[in-house]
C-alpha cells in the first residue's frame, strides 16, 4: 500500500538547514496496523506529514497504491488527499463552528456529493463511533474523546486507502485513549491500512507492528502481538 | 464554483460566525450610507442656491437708494437719496437702447383684512412690467395694467397663498380686501415659483401708494430689465453707466461708493452657480473620501478574517478543499455580505433622505436632498469590487499556504 525509499527531508530554517530525514526505507502493506514511534525531534510528524501530502519530501520516491506520488500541485495533492487519505491529529482540528455531522461531512462536500447523500453517509459514520445522539453538537459541547471521535469519523467518511493519525491519544486521559484505540482497531480489523504516531508504549503495543525513528532513520522495525482492546 | 451547494456552505459560515459578518457588514452598510447622505446633502444645498433665483428674470438689475459716505458739491456726507418717478422717466428717456422694460417697487407691510379674518402681508406697489421681472404668474383675473397706474386705482392682486388663507374656499375676484385701513378690490390672482414666500405679497398699483402716501413721488426701488441681446458684458457697462447717470442726477460723488447701489442678478446668479459649484466639489471630495475609508476598511476586515480563519483553511486544505475553492469561498463570502450590507446601506440612506425632505430646508438650506440611484449603486459596487480585491489577496495569500503549516499555527 505505501513504499517508501530512501526518503529525505530538510527543513530551511534561515542560514541553517536541518536535515530530519536522512533515507527512510518503508513498505506498508494493506491492512497494516503501524505504530510510528521516536523521541521527540526524531521526524515522526514529518513523515506522516510527508505521507499525508500535506508536505514534500526533498528526495526518494513514495509510491501509494503503486501510484508515484510527485511533483503534486496543490490542486491534485488536494484531490489526493481527499480521495486517498484520512487524517487524524493530536488536537482535533475540528472546524469550531460546524456541528459534529457538519464536521464529517466536510470531506464529502469536497468530494462534490449531494448535500443529502452526504448528511446521509456523515451520520452513519457518527453512528459508527456512537455519536449519533451528539450530531448537531458542536466541538465545543463536546469531551475531548467525543472531538477525537468525531476526527476520525471525519477522516474515514471519505473512505480513504489510508488512515493517518499523528498522536491521537495525545490529548487524551488513558481510559479515553484505550477508548479511541479501540476504535482504531476496530477500522483496521474491517481492512483499513492504519498508521499511528505515537509516543507511548502501551498505544504502540495496540498495533500490529512497530516503526522505530531516530536521528532521521528507522532504527528499529517489528511486528508485534497486538493487545487488543475491550 | 457558484454551485447552490457552494451557496449553502457560505450562508452557512455567515450564519455561524455573526461578529465577523456584522463587522464588515457594519462597516461596508456605513460607508455606502453616509456616502449617501452625504452626496444628498451636497445636492440639497444646490438645490437651495439654485432655487433663489428660479422665480426671477435673469435680465434684471435692481437700483436701490442709500446715504452717500461722501460730502459733495456743499452736500454733507451721510445724506439719505431717495428715487422718484423722474427717476424711471429719465432712464427710459436715456437708455432706450438697453431697456426692455422699467418697473417701481414700494414695498409696505399691511395688516390685511377680509371679513372677520387679517394677518400681516407685504403690498408691493408696482407699474405692469413688474410681472415680467418677477415671473408672476396670473391664475384668474388680471394684472396691474396701465390704466390703473393712470387712474390710481385701489385694485390689488393677490398671491395664492393671500388668496387661501383670507377667502379660504371662497372666489376673492371682485371681493373688497381692507389693506391697512383702505378697501382694495381684488381683479387678480396669482402663483409664482418662488413658493409660499412669494405668494404671500399683495401687488397693487405704485400710482396709488404714493397716493396713499401724502401724493409723493418716491420709489424704494426701481427694477431694470435689459435687452438680453446686449449679453452679460452689456450689462456690466450698462449698470456702470447708469450709475454714473444716477450719481450726477441725485448730486453724489462720482467716486462714492454709497448712495445708489446697483444689483445685477445674472451676476448673483453666476456668484451662486459658482459657490453651489464649489460646494459639489466639496462634498463630492469627502463623500469619495468616505468611500475610500469604507474600502480600507472592508481590506482591514478581510485581511483579519482570512488570518482568523487560516487554522479553519488549513483543515479544509487537509480535508480536500483546492486553493481555488478556498479563495472562491471567501470571495463569495465578502462579495456577499458587501453586497447585502452595501444594499442595506443604500437603502437605509435613501429612506433617510426621503424622510428629511425639506425639513432641513429653513435652518440648513437643504432643499429636498437626494441622491440619484445610479451614483449610489455605482459608489455600492465600487465598495463590492474593492471589498473582492481586499479578499482576493490575502485569500490567495492563504489558499497557497502548506495545510501543514496553517495546521500548526494555533
Ligand atoms: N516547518 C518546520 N520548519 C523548521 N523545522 C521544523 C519544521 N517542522 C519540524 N521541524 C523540525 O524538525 C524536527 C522534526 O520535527 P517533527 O515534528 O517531525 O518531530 P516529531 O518526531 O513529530 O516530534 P514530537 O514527538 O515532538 O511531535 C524537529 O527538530 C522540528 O523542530
Ligand atoms: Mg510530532
Amino acid at each position: 500500500m505505501i513504499n517508501l525509499k530512501s526518503l529525505h527531508k530538510s527543513y530551511k530554517t534561515g542560514a541553517t538547514s536541518l536535515h530530519v530525514l536522512k533515507g527512510i526505507n518503508l513498505d506498508i502493506e494493506k491492512g497494516e496496523l503501524v505504530a510510528i514511534m521516536g523521541s521527540s525531534g526524531s521526524g515522526k510528524s514529518t513523515l506522516l506529514n510527508i505521507l499525508g501530502m500535506l508536505d514534500v519530501a526533498d528526495e526518494g520516491s513514495y509510491y501509494l497504491d503503486d501510484v508515484l506520488i510527485e511533483n503534486l500541485n496543490e490542486k491534485k495533492a488536494a484531490k489526493y488527499r481527499n480521495l486517498f487519505l484520512g487524517f487524524v491529529f493530536q488536537s482535533f482540528n475540528l472546524i469550531n463552528y460546524k456541528n459534529a455531522l457538519e464536521n464529517v461531512a466536510l470531506p464529502l462536500y469536497y468530494q462534490g456529493m449531494s448535500r443529502k447523500e452526504r448528511q446521509k453517509q456523515a451520520m452513519e459514520y457518527l453512528d459508527s463511533v456512537s455519536l449519533k445522539p451528539w450530531a448537531t453538537h458542536l466541538p465545543s459541547e463536546l469531551s475531548g474523546g467525543q472531538k477525537q471521535r468525531v476526527a476520525i469519523a471525519r477522516a474515514m467518511a471519505s473512505k480513504p486507502k489510508v488512515l493517518l493519525a499523528d498522536e491521537p491519544t495525545g490529548a487524551l486521559d488513558s481510559t479515553t485513549s484505550y477508548e479511541i484505540m479501540g476504535l482504531i482497531q476496530k477500522i483496521n480489523n474491517e481492512g483499513k491500512t492504519i498508521l499511528v504516531v505515537t509516543h507511548e508504549d502501551d498505544i504502540a503495543k495496540m498495533c500490529k507492528r512497530i516503526v522505530k525513528l531516530k536521528d532521521g532513520v528507522i532504527v528499529e522495525d517489528k511486528k508485534i502481538k497486538q493487545i487488543i482492546v475491550k | 464554483m457558484f454551485s447552490r451547494d457552494s451557496w449553502q456552505e457560505i450562508f452557512e459560515t455567515i450564519r455561524k460566525n455573526k461578529l465577523r459578518t456584522i463587522l464588515s457588514g457594519f462597516t461596508v452598510a456605513l460607508g455606502i450610507f453616509i456616502f449617501v447622505i452625504l452626496s444628498g446633502f451636497g445636492n440639497g444645498l444646490q438645490n437651495t442656491f439654485k432655487e433663489f433665483f428660479v422665480d426671477d428674470a435673469t435680465n434684471v438689475l435692481r437700483i436701490f437708494p442709500g446715504r452717500t459716505s461722501k460730502p459733495y458739491k456743499g452736500f454733507k456726507a451721510k445724506r439719505r437719496i431717495e428715487l422718484e418717478n423722474s427717476d424711471i422717466e429719465a432712464i427710459k428717456i436715456n437708455f432706450p437702447l438697453f431697456l426692455e422694460y422699467i418697473t417701481p417697487r414700494i414695498s409696505r407691510g399691511a395688516s390685511v383684512k377680509y371679513n372677520n379674518k387679517s394677518d400681516n402681508y407685504t403690498t408691493r406697489a408696482v407699474a405692469p412690467s413688474h410681472q415680467a421681472a418677477e415671473r408672476t404668474i396670473i391664475t384668474k383675473g388680471r394684472f396691474i395694467n396701465e390704466v390703473d397706474i393712470k387712474d390710481k386705482t385701489k385694485y390689488a392682486v393677490i398671491g395664492r397663498k393671500v388668496a387661501t388663507d383670507l377667502f379660504g374656499g371662497e372666489d376673492p375676484m371682485g371681493k373688497y380686501l381692507d389693506v391697512g385701513k383702505i378697501a382694495f378690490k381684488v381683479i387678480g390672482v396669482f402663483q409664482d415659483a418662488g413658493g409660499d414666500n412669494e405668494e404671500s405679497f399683495i401687488y397693487i398699483p405704485y400710482t396709488t401708494r404714493q397716493l396713499i402716501e401724502k401724493a409723493n413721488d418716491k420709489v424704494d426701488q426701481i427694477i431694470i430689465a435689459y435687452k438680453p441681446s446686449i449679453g452679460h458684458s452689456g450689462a456690466i457697462s450698462l449698470e456702470k453707466k447708469l450709475r454714473l447717470f444716477l450719481k450726477k442726477k441725485k448730486i453724489i460723488d462720482p467716486t462714492d461708493q454709497s448712495g445708489i447701489f446697483i444689483r445685477n442678478v445674472a451676476d448673483e446668479l453666476k456668484r451662486n452657480e459658482d459657490f453651489a459649484g464649489v460646494l459639489e466639489t466639496i462634498v463630492i471630495f469627502v463623500a469619495i473620501g468616505t468611500l475610500i475609508a469604507g474600502i480600507i476598511g472592508i481590506s482591514n476586515i478581510m485581511v483579519f478574517v482570512v488570518k482568523e480563519r487560516t487554522k479553519e483553511l488549513g483543515i479544509r486544505k487537509a480535508l480536500g478543499a483546492s486553493p481555488k475553492s478556498v479563495i472562491a469561498m471567501i470571495l463569495q463570502e465578502s462579495v456577499f455580505i458587501t453586497l447585502i450590507s452595501g444594499y442595506f446601506g443604500l437603502a437605509s440612506g435613501m429612506v433617510l433622505l426621503k424622510n428629511i425632505g425639506n425639513a432641513l430646508e429653513e435652518d440648513y438650506f437643504i432643499k429636498n436632498p437626494y441622491v440619484d440611484l445610479s451614483t449610489a449603486m455605482i459608489s455600492t459596487f465600487i465598495l463590492i469590487i474593492f471589498g473582492a480585491i481586499a479578499g482576493y489577496i490575502p485569500a490567495k495569500r492563504a489558499a497557497r499556504i502548506k495545510p501543514i503549516i496553517a495546521l500548526r499555527d494555533e
